[in-house]
């Protein structure tokens, strides 16, 4: 599960509610669709919680590593970048 | 110069002249980029430009119709220098040659334009464009690259963009620079180190709009082979709605600006909540359905598991109904019997012969009697008459008669008894018979009054 991207989790969520509606599963499927349904659900909503905000310049080092540093935006977010360069 | 004068080759038609001009004219110059300045340019109702191209020393005809002209970024006019590539006609009914033109730019973009079309051309050809290498986008990518200008208005856009539609977005920011000698060379390294990083999901390559020669890096081969070559999804957003780079044709997708790029690239978050969210709704109403319906179906089934001890009772009932109705038959069936056979022997007591035999013998034996009786006193009867009637019959003897003094007269020879004198003739002989012995006479007289004749 945890290696699943979320359009795949998404997709798969999609086809569980389709199965549970179609209502032919025999009951244990069923719960078992529908455990495994919630799960989907809570994995794709933590993925969307979870993302950190990122917006950094990329660098390569001298060995081609990448190398991070904070972005300055113009936009008057609130966040990290600091304020009035306007 | 003293050419002979054949007739078949010296002496052209008009028409043929023109004719072999306009062949010799238009194989030569199939396709030429010429360069010159506009004049005499107007538009009539046909919607085609006529113009004239000139330069210091010479001018030339020159068309643009309908269907290549409305695809111009420009609009002619007189007086611009400008560059296209157009073929040679010869309008025979006039004798006049003219180029037709198929692409038009203002001067000095020329060059670029020709490069342009020839590399457009060149790569096409090669099937870099074809639809067969584009790669689908991520539905949601965990890391974007960005390779712009830090300093451009395109990356501003895109973070803006970015954010908005999904605020904990992760974008990195490749610094390139977006024109200038170097730029090409920076773009396809970019391109090429950030498919050597294994956590960027798609590529956006942007740079704000400009002229040709601004956007010259992405009209480069090498650039188009860095896309091509990309193995991350790449999203070009070069320039505006209406520039098209030979970037935008390798790219995956082309997004007409840089925040369109990254509207197609990044997802709205809140739809994103919204759809997890409907599908969570929908698994827990799909399965309080799911139960619903089997608790349903149970239920239906449970109704229909009827207790095994009513049965029993009907049928107990039933067993009960049946024994009492088969009793009541089968009394009054041998009720039936029992009545007729007493009927039938009456009836054969009544009837039995022996007491009729009895009685015939009773009454034949009466008629016996009777018949005896009967005949004793018919034979009694008859005997009386027989000497009754022997009496009279003794009395009845004519000998008898005779003997007490009659006689009878009879014919002679015919016997036959006269009662009468009339039946006799006088003188006639007559026999007549006495009690003892018989006389014969002969008739004397007569009378028919016997009294007085006696």
């Amino acid at each position: 599960m945890a290696k699943k991207t979320f359009e795949q989790s998404m997709k798969q969520l999609e086809q569980i509610v389709q199965e549970l509606e179609s209502g032919d599963l025999p009951l244990e499927k069923a719960l078992k669709k529908f455990e495994e349904g919630i799960q989907l659900s809570q994995s794709c909503t933590e993925m969307l919680d979870k993302t950190e905000k990122k917006i950094s310049l990329l660098l390569k080092d001298p060995d081609g590593k990448p190398l991070e540093s904070p972005f300055k935006t113009t936009e008057a977010s609130s966040d990290a970048v600091e304020a009035g360069d306007d | 110069m003293q050419s002979p004068r054949t007739p078949q080759n010296s002496v052209y038609t008009v028409s043929r002249l023109t004719a072999d001009i306009k062949s010799l004219i238009e194989e030569r110059f199939p396709f030429v980029w010429i360069t010159g300045e506009i004049s005499n340019f107007s538009v009539p109702l046909s919607g085609h430009f006529y113009f004239t191209l000139k330069d210091d020393r010479a001018q030339i005809s020159a068309v643009m119709f309908r269907g290549q002209n409305k695809n111009l970024k420009f609009m002619p006019e007189d007086g611009l220098s400008v560059t296209g590539l157009g073929r040679l006609s010869v309008y025979e009914p006039r004798g006049s040659y003219q180029i037709i033109f198929e692409l038009l730019e203002p001067k000095g973009v020329g060059a670029l334009q020709i490069a342009f079309e020839q590399l457009k051309a060149r790569l096409s050809e090669q099937g870099l464009f074809d639809d067969k290498h584009k790669k689908p986008l991520p539905f949601l990518p965990r890391k974007i690259a960005v390779v712009t200008s830090p300093s451009g208005a395109a990356v501003q856009d895109i973070i803006h963009i970015a954010v908005r539609r999904f605020d904990t977005i992760q974008l990195f920011i490749i610094p390139v620079q977006v024109q200038g000698a170097k730029a090409e060379i920076e773009i396809a390294d970019a391109l090429d180190w950030l498919n050597t990083l294994d956590d960027i999901d798609v590529a956006i390559v942007a740079r704000g709009g400009g002229s040709i020669e601004d956007l010259q890096a992405f009209n480069s081969e090498l650039v188009a082979r860095a896309i091509f070559n990309s193995t991350i999804p790449v999203v070009s957003a070069v320039g505006h709605e209406t520039d098209f780079t030979i970037a935008d044709f390798v790219a995956d997708l082309r997004a007409p600006t840089p925040s369109a790029a990254a509207e197609l690239v990044i997802p709205v978050k809140q739809d994103l909540f919204r759809q997890c969210l409907r599908f969570k709704n929908s698994l827990n109403v799909g399965i309080y359905n799911y139960i619903e319906k089997r608790l349903l179906a149970v239920r239906e089934l449970s109704k229909r598991l009827a207790d095994p001890r009513r049965g029993l009772q009907d049928m107990r009932l039933r067993v009960d109904d049946l024994t009492a109705r088969y009793l009541r038959a089968t009394h009054n069936f041998l009720r039936l019997r029992h009545e007729r056979l007493h009927w039938l022997n009456e009836r054969f007591y009544t009837h039995i012969p022996l007491t009729h035999i009895k009685k015939l013998n009773e009454k034949l034996h009466v008629l016996n009697n009777n018949i005896l009786n009967l005949f004793k006193i018919y034979i009694k009867s008859k005997n009386f008459n027989l000497s009754e009637v022997m009496i009279k019959l003794e009395t009845l003897n004519p000998q008898a008669i005779l003997s007490r003094g009659y006689s009878i007269t009879r014919t002679i020879p015919d016997a036959k008894v006269v009662k009468s004198a009339g039946s006799v003739q006088i003188g006639q002989n007559l026999e007549i018979l006495l009690a003892k012995g018989a006389l014969t006479c002969q008739v004397g007289g007569k009378s028919t009054d016997g009294e007085k004749n006696i």
